[in-house]
């Protein structure tokens, strides 16, 4: 690792404080990941993108830039992916998985901030994120409150943060303001690229965000098969590594995956016995490295099928049209794909109960187990709204952050919740 | 063979040996520093029987033992049921935490709630609280207890309430008068919990905190049913342990 000291420095990270982390992050993934049985053996790119998080990926895209090219961080799958690399910029999601920089992000933000958006404070103040730092513009999005003011503080420290209106309803005027605050962004990636943004860059940007998605529905789709093929801990990296990796790169070697796991649902292979009850997770996003619930449901019997999320199907549910009749036409098309997400900042929302059934159907859940980030309004209330669709199916709430403080509690409740259901299944 | 349940709590350590249907032995210990050393000593006194652990203590006891276990919330389910087949609704208000189950007339799990990373409406926070009353838990849970001097407490967190009740005092308010309105938001924050799932009949209270009376009555005119209490609701636990196949 310490080749890329000399990287890290100019980066300006903190050299003491990151090499712990680093420490921290390769114990936990020791623990978490490289102690599961039967992996399949395509996961060795994936846990060497993983080793190599803050160095060899971080050098690519400091050796890009020296290129010419700029990196555009995001923290949410409302920012079009398709305009960033049509602009030729690198899209790159930002950490804000771990408990990091805490008191640093505790100075800007009220205590009953959700751990996620601490986490992206925490990584910048405590100077421990390099993709921060290799990013020339932050698009933010006002998808929540706790998100709005911590741009506003954000762009002070940084002075790169674009933020995109997301409307709160998906009306006709909502649709409108939307439309016209992709084609903000388009000027803005513009402006700070010198890439022009035509039709044709677009339609060749989507088709390369569309074949990541469609690999990824088919790693989701391979989930439904019994017993499932891969678990979730590992499903679950992939769509995190999605938001940072080469996304050609990715594609490709996800598809490799895809094939070792056509193989495996065609011999019966699977991650655990066919009777492990199998659990649909739905909420918040859950940002690398967030690996908390999944290791506690797999470490307590049970097979994560699906995620419900951000990070998970909300990113690769639905594709954008490849044809467009000249640019305007390309920026609605655009615009419309990213309406079609379901994020609880809608009001109403009632797509995602839709969605909900229709994944628990799909991947023959068992049961759904509801995350939401401790302070994270939007979520915790869908929560009750999720579990009054789901009547009588099996359904857990789990209202928590990144501490491990409450694992014991947290896993009394999972076990209990997996004797429930391995009693309906009989 | 006899079976035996071990339920290990954050406060204390209760055990109860079955044979067959007949419960022949309950004991109970506090956890202190060596719950394992405690379980073993109480485990020394009793024959040789199959043992299942439950408790935020079981999978300790998972190794050492090397024993079967089964989440508190099976254990309390089953428990219940053993003590009575009419239950739908059972109520544990335990040392560190609470939680609320709906069950079916098998004693099988349908639903439950359990209290977040909190002390309120445990009985770690009644403890604490009769504490800063100088009170023992006999005096503090008397059911002859009024508001008389119409006392409020207006903070669910543990650590704020201590605070509260101490101006209290200062302020020359009756402790009888503030071990009520204690009594009743604790009341108030398990009542909510059960609400979640619904109060079905018949509803039984578990746990220590079931032998509290002052607790179980606000409890029950908050949830507006009459609450079984059997004579050891502390031992719901280990017996449904003990009963789990």
């Amino acid at each position: 690792m310490s080749n890329y000291d000399q990287m890290w420095k100019e980066l300006g990270l903190d050299l003491p404080s990151h090499e712990g982390l680093l420490n921290f992050l390769g114990e936990a993934y020791q623990g978490i990941y490289l102690t599961q049985k039967n992996r399949p053996t395509g996961m060795a790119y994936f846990d060497f993108v993983i080793s190599e998080v803050h160095g060899l990926r971080i050098k690519e895209i400091v050796d890009a830039r020296k290129a010419g090219k700029k990196g555009i961080g995001t923290f949410c799958v409302y920012v079009p992916e398709e305009l960033v690399l049509a602009a030729n910029g690198i899209y790159i999601g930002l950490c804000a998985g771990a408990e990091v920089g805490t008191p640093q992000a505790e100075q800007y933000l009220p205590r009953n901030t959700c751990a996620l958006i601490k986490a992206f404070f925490g990584f910048k103040l405590a100077n421990l994120c390099p993709y921060g730092e290799v990013t020339d513009l932050i698009v933010g999005e006002t998808t929540c409150d706790g998100k709005k003011k911590a741009y506003e503080a954000f762009n002070e420290i940084t002075g790169k943060v674009h933020v995109m209106d997301l409307p709160n309803t998906k009306s006709a005027e909502g649709r409108a303001l939307w439309r016209s605050e992709v084609a903000r962004l388009k000027e803005k990636l513009e402006a700070v690229t010198g890439v022009k943004i035509t039709a044709e860059r677009l339609a060749e940007a989507t088709k390369i965000v569309n074949d990541k998605r469609r690999a990824l529905q088919r790693l989701a789709a391979l989930r439904a098969a019994a017993p499932t093929p891969i678990s979730g801990l590992d499903a679950l990296l992939i769509n995190q590594v999605a938001f940072y990796d080469d996304p050609l790169r990715f594609t490709e070697m996800l598809n490799k995956l895809c094939d070792e796991l056509d193989e495996r649902v065609k011999d019966t292979v699977g991650v655990a016995p066919a009777d492990a009850p199998r659990i649909l997770v739905s909420g918040s996003p859950m940002a690398i490295p967030n690996w908390k619930l999944h290791h506690l449901l797999e470490t307590s019997g049970a097979a994560v099928v699906g995620e419900e999320s951000c990070v998970g199907a909300r990113n690769y549910r639905a594709l954008t049209p490849e044809k467009f009749d000249g640019l305007e036409d390309a920026l609605t098309k655009i615009a419309e794909r990213y309406l079609t997400i379901d994020c609880a900042c809608f009001t109403p929302n009632d797509e995602r109960l839709e969605n909900i059934v229709k994944m628990r159907d799909d991947l023959k859940a068992d049961g759904i187990v509801h995350y939401a980030l401790q302070f994270c309004t939007l979520y915790t209330s869908e929560g009750f709204k999720v579990a009054k669709e789901l009547k009588e199916f099996p359904f857990l709430r789990v209202e928590t952050d990144y501490s491990m403080e409450d694992a014991g509690q947290l896993k009394t409740r999972i076990e209990a919740f997996l004797e429930m259901v391995r009693n309906r299944k009989k | 063979m006899p079976r035996i349940g071990l339920d290990i709590g954050s406060r204390n350590i209760k055990i109860a040996l079955l044979d067959g249907e007949r419960i022949t032995v309950l004991k109970k210990e506090p956890s202190g520093f060596d719950p394992m050393e405690r379980c073993r000593r109480l485990l020394a006194e009793l024959p040789a029987g199959q043992i299942t652990a439950t408790g935020y203590g079981r999978h300790l006891a998972e190794k050492d033992f090397s024993c079967a276990t089964v989440s508190e919330i099976s254990a309390f389910a089953r428990g219940a049921r053993f003590f009575d087949p009419t239950v739908r609704t059972v109520i544990d208000v335990g040392g560190q935490d609470s939680k609320a189950i709906r069950v079916d007339g098998a004693g099988r799990v349908l639903l439950f709630e359990m209290n977040d990373k909190c002390a309120a409406g445990t009985g770690k926070f009644l403890e604490i609280m009769a504490r800063a009353l100088e009170m023992t838990m006999e005096e503090f849970g008397d059911p002859l207890h009024r508001n008389e001097s119409r006392v409020r407490i207006g903070s669910l967190c543990t650590v704020f309430a201590e605070s509260e009740v101490v101006s209290l005092i200062g302020r020359g308010a009756d402790r009888r008068s503030i071990a009520y309105a204690l009594h009743d938001m604790a009341a108030e924050r398990v009542s909510s919990l059960v609400g979640r799932i619904g109060v079905e009949p018949s509803v039984m209270l578990a746990g220590g905190c079931a032998r509290n009376p002052l607790f179980a009555e606000l409890l029950a005119k908050r949830l507006g049913t009459p609450l079984l209490i059997g004579e050891t609701p502390e031992f719901t636990g280990a017996v449904g342990a003990a009963l789990t196949e």
